[in-house]
């Protein structure tokens, strides 16, 4: 499965984008950067992550750029476009509106 | 927002289609660099290398599947899956190359006979002229109809002292100029060439904006009056044939007649003039006139356009009124002398008017306009019937088709996907119509120019390709292929799977629905088909009125000599009086030659002159008129125009005698009334050189076409040649001759041996009436391939119809035939089918036909068109598709019924 079964559909979107809002950042660096910031609780598999990088680049909200890495050797560098950010901004929206409202559900007293 | 999201996905688009080779590197590169840096991480953390990389292959969970699943998310792009298209529409073509000749030929020609009549519409009639800011310019004229003194052709709208009038009192633009046009002969004695000059006013080139290829253009201080033979300019075309393009030319010495005049320069080759279709040669400023003639001071003597450029805050309605409001001063001041009271108070009450001129003027435009425009429907109509039998005919092609899409469809194409593949097919066969029809367009354009030039006055258009032809003819073609593959395309596509299976040679009656559309396209084809045969036949038959009309006089064997005198014209009047009478006795010395007669007016070549009068001795109060013609007393014999009572003019009825005039029968008719025409007199009205005269009438010959051919036979007087008032030398010559060949040049050598300053043309009567009937020869000829070419087209569109439901019903008729019908019911009932068709085509075209009758009466020539005129069409018609439907019935009623269901 290329999708981890843990992620709610169309999360992982999220988590690339506001990685790259951070900086323009290499796939294998966007995988290292999801571990860490998610203290290795969210396991994105690294081959799911490419198909989904190329998503977000045919949609126009990142774009792809050929730099030299730290170990000096070219890699694929992502950014951030402008319509990219806004579509991060309606995400992180969407997202607040529904953990808040899953909270307001989980939190209901029982009995 | 949809753009800036574009403005970053077209291009990966654009790359993943057309770089394929580096996108694939980068995606591969892109997976290796991660594989790579993940081994290098954990051998940081400990593992040995091969671990390392396994572990790292482990969790990308298979490169190649990655791959496949980054390419995914390009998709299909929609330009990508149009090549796709595209190829497999070349590979279903390419397959029944039959099929795909008969439709782009088809559509080649139609398309291009399209074009072609939108392309000279378009240079004619939807043009501006080629200077800047067109739609500034206005032309000044006499509003109304103007029949008052002597004009000089086509768009002779004012005379010289008008033109000072408005040059100097206008405030509407802010430039006027003033132009016209003159066939001189430039060059040097044997070099001498018919040149078309135009007289322009110094303000024409400032005006129009147009800078000079070489030299300088003419200016205002060119153009004053007492001039003289100063500076002309000469057009680019003309500096290329005689000057070989040299820049030398400025400063050269030009002979217009018998002056010399010094070129200044050069116009730009895309300046042709204000006349659309006509080219000129030289500029020769207008004061010059003042060389041959008194023309700028001739009162009625209208021989100039005048046009105007607007000020930036004026329109032509504002300028319209100003101009309006300053006529009475103009006219009044300009009022000729030595016209009768009555003729004076109708010049005082002329008004000067303006019009849009951004056009240009265009005698072609007025001559042809209409024709060109009914062409162009004319065209279309034959193009849709096209249209109609290539539907047909894909239609047909659907029965093998229906297999093919059933299994796309089933396989999961959408109906939009197959919708669009079929529409594709037919575009691919429009546009390479279209692109073959490009060159038909530029030869058929060519041709029918060519066919409408007469030779002394070329019309000349720049008939290039031109990127407003081209996108004529790429809409007309995504038209048609819309029109001719949509509709079938739909009536495919709604086709579903089971009802193909189903069907596959297996239904006993037709589908019909689909025939119903079929049916339809048979009856649009044929009530088309009826208008077009309408058309031709009116056509066809207002030519023949045309050529068969009675001109009254023998055309055969006739020529107008006229002479231009390059050297002589430091003669006296008399002196040139008495060389005229030696040429014209040299013209009758010659070989061949029967007969010969001056005369002021040469027949059917368009001028015209009319003479007002009074009788004097009849009790007709009215002032009327008619045409004069002052002729050689041999002009009657020389025509062949039969005396029909008294005497005709004689030799002796000169100046010294008692002024006399030979009528016509019309003149009988229509001026005396009926009234006893020997002995009458009557006394003409004074215009400027031809004082009141009394004339008695001696003689009465049969009637003659004047002017034009339309204008039939109208009232004429003969006055004697040597009783003109106003004496001219070079009177053209009408000769008669033997019909031997080489008569023409030996004229040339006997005058050239009088004089060999003289230039001699001669003109064959016999082909001049033969151009006057162009537009009608024209129409004749096309209105009448047009109407053979739908009667045809709508044929083979019912034999494929007809052949078409013959063999979707091989298995009823097997059976009935099996049952024991005979031939003849199998062909009735084909046939009574046909006719429902037949008879609704006609039903619908016969209205049709009676517009289309009203709507080119004004182009037809001779009386007007009956009803039996499209009852006669509809018959031919129904003979027509009787024959293309009874061939495949009769093919339907022979086949083998035993062997039709033993197929099976």
């Amino acid at each position: 499965m290329s999708r981890p079964a843990d992620l709610v559909q169309g999360t992982l979107d999220l988590l690339i984008l506001k990685i790259l809002a951070l900086e323009p950042q290499h796939g294998w660096a966007i995988s290292q950067r999801l571990k860490q910031v998610s203290r290795d609780v969210l396991q994105v598999s690294d081959g799911s992550l490419y198909p989904a990088l190329h998503k977000l680049e045919q949609q126009g909200w990142i774009k792809a750029e050929w730099k030299p890495s730290e170990n000096n050797r070219k890699a694929k560098f992502y950014s951030l476009t402008r319509i990219g950010r806004r579509q991060l901004e309606r995400e992180m929206a969407d997202w607040q509106r529904l953990s808040s409202a899953i909270s307001l559900v989980v939190q209901l007293p029982e009995g | 927002m949809w753009f800036e999201r574009w403005r970053h996905v077209l291009p990966l688009k654009l790359r993943s289609l057309f770089r394929r080779d580096a996108v694939e590197r980068e995606l591969d590169d892109e997976l290796q660099y991660h594989i790579e840096r993940q081994i290098d991480a954990l051998v940081a953390g400990g593992m040995t290398a091969d671990a390392a990389r396994t572990a790292a292959l482990r969790a990308i969970g298979g490169v190649e599947v990655r791959k496949e699943e980054c390419r995914d998310t390009r998709g299909f792009s929609l330009i990508d899956m149009t090549v796709r298209d595209l190829r497999h529409a070349l590979r279903v073509l390419r397959r029944s190359p039959l099929f795909t000749a008969i439709a782009i030929g088809s559509l080649a020609v139609g398309i291009g006979a399209n074009a072609a009549l939108f392309q000279l519409i378009d240079l004619i009639q939807l043009r501006s002229v080629p200077v800047a800011s067109p739609h500034e310019l206005a032309e000044i004229k006499v509003k109304g109809s103007r029949a008052f003194g002597i004009s000089d052709g086509f768009n002779s709208e004012i005379t010289y002292p008008l033109w000072e009038q408005i040059r100097d009192h206008q405030q509407a633009f802010s430039g006027v100029f003033a132009w016209g046009v003159f066939r001189p002969f430039v060059g040097r004695g044997a070099e001498a060439q018919r040149a078309i000059a135009l007289w322009a006013s110094g303000s024409l080139f400032r005006v129009l904006g147009i800078a000079p290829e070489r030299g300088r253009l003419l200016v205002d201080s060119d153009d004053r009056r007492g001039c003289g033979a100063g500076a002309v300019v000469i057009s680019h075309a003309f500096w290329q044939r005689d000057f070989g393009g040299k820049d030398s030319v400025v400063g050269a010495r030009l002979q217009i007649l018998d002056q010399t005049f010094t070129v200044v320069g050069v116009t730009p080759a895309g300046f042709t003039g204000l006349e659309v279709g006509r080219s000129f040669d030289v500029v020769i400023p207008v004061c010059s006139a003042a060389l041959w003639g008194d023309a700028l001071d001739q009162r009625h003597y209208w021989w100039l356009t005048v046009m105007g450029r607007l000020k930036p805050s004026w329109t032509i309605a504002a300028a319209d009124a100003q101009l309006r409001g300053l006529s009475p001063g103009f006219f009044e001041a300009t009022v000729p002398s030595g016209y009768s009271a009555e003729s004076t108070k109708r010049y005082l009450g002329f008004v000067l008017g303006a019009v849009p001129a951004s056009r240009g003027v265009s005698g072609l435009r007025e001559d042809y306009g209409r024709s060109l425009w009914l062409l162009l429907v004319m065209t279309a109509l034959v193009l849709l019937i096209t249209c109609g039998n290539l539907a047909t005919l894909l239609l047909a092609r659907s029965r093998a088709r229906a297999r093919e899409i059933m299994v796309r469809i089933a396989i999961g194409a959408t109906t939009r996907r197959v919708l669009w593949q079929l529409l594709i097919e037919s575009l691919l066969i429009g546009f390479a119509g279209a692109a073959l029809s490009v060159p038909v367009a530029l030869l058929s354009s060519r041709a029918l120019v060519a066919f409408l030039s007469p030779d002394w006055n070329p019309i000349h258009l720049n008939l290039a390709l031109n990127w407003r032809v081209v996108t004529f003819a790429g809409s007309v073609a995504l038209v048609t292929s819309i029109l001719f593959g949509l509709l079938p395309s739909v009536r495919l596509s709604l086709v579903s799977p089971v009802s193909v299976l189903r069907r596959a040679g297996r239904g006993l009656t037709l589908d019909r629905t689909r025939a119903l559309f079929q049916r339809g396209l048979v009856v649009t084809q044929i009530a088309m088909s009826l208008v077009l045969v309408v058309s031709a036949v009116l056509f066809v038959r207002s030519f023949r009125n045309l050529i068969d009309v009675k001109i009254g006089f023998e055309p055969d064997n006739l020529l107008a000599v006229s002479f231009a005198d390059l050297a002589a014209s430091g003669l006296s009047l008399e002196r040139r009086m008495v060389f005229q009478q030696a040429l014209a006795d040299a013209i009758r010395m010659t070989p061949g030659v029967v007969a010969a007669a001056s005369s002021t007016h040469t027949p059917l070549n368009g001028a015209s002159w009319s003479q007002g009068f009074r009788f004097t001795s009849v009790a007709i109060d009215a002032r009327t008129g008619s045409k004069f013609s002052y002729v050689d007393p041999d002009y009657f014999e020389t025509m062949k125009i039969p005396l029909v009572a008294g005497r005709l003019l004689a030799s002796s009825d000169t100046t010294v005698r008692q002024r006399v005039i030979v009528v016509n029968e019309a003149f009988v008719r229509t001026q005396l009334q009926g009234r006893s025409p020997l002995g009458a007199t009557l006394r003409t009205f004074a215009e400027p050189g031809y004082p009141a005269t009394v004339y008695e009438i001696v003689g009465v010959v049969r009637d003659t076409m004047y002017a034009s051919l339309r204008g039939g036979m109208p009232a004429i007087a003969f006055v004697p040649m040597a009783q003109h008032p106003n004496p001219r030398a070079w009177t053209n010559v009408l000769v008669r001759t033997d019909g031997s060949i080489g008569v023409a040049d030996g004229i040339r050598r006997s005058v050239a041996r009088l004089s060999p300053g003289i230039v001699v043309q001669v003109g064959e009567i016999k082909r001049q009436i033969r151009e006057l009937s162009l537009a009608e020869r024209l129409m004749a000829w096309l209105a009448g391939a047009f109407g053979a070419l739908a009667t045809t087209l709508a044929g083979i569109g019912l034999y494929g119809l007809v052949a078409y439901l013959a063999a979707a019903r091989r298995h009823e008729i097997g059976i009935r035939l099996s049952l024991g019908s005979t031939r003849a019911q199998v062909i009735g009932l084909m046939m009574r089918d046909t006719a429902r068709l037949v008879v609704g085509g006609l039903a619908v075209g016969v209205p049709l036909s009676f517009l289309a009758m009203r709507s080119v009466n004004a182009l037809l020539f001779g009386p007007a068109p009956t009803a039996l005129t499209p009852a006669a069409a509809a018959v031919v018609l129904a003979g027509v598709t009787a024959v293309s439907a009874g061939i495949p019935a009769w093919r339907a009623s022979r086949l083998d019924p035993i062997a039709t269901l033993h197929m099976e």
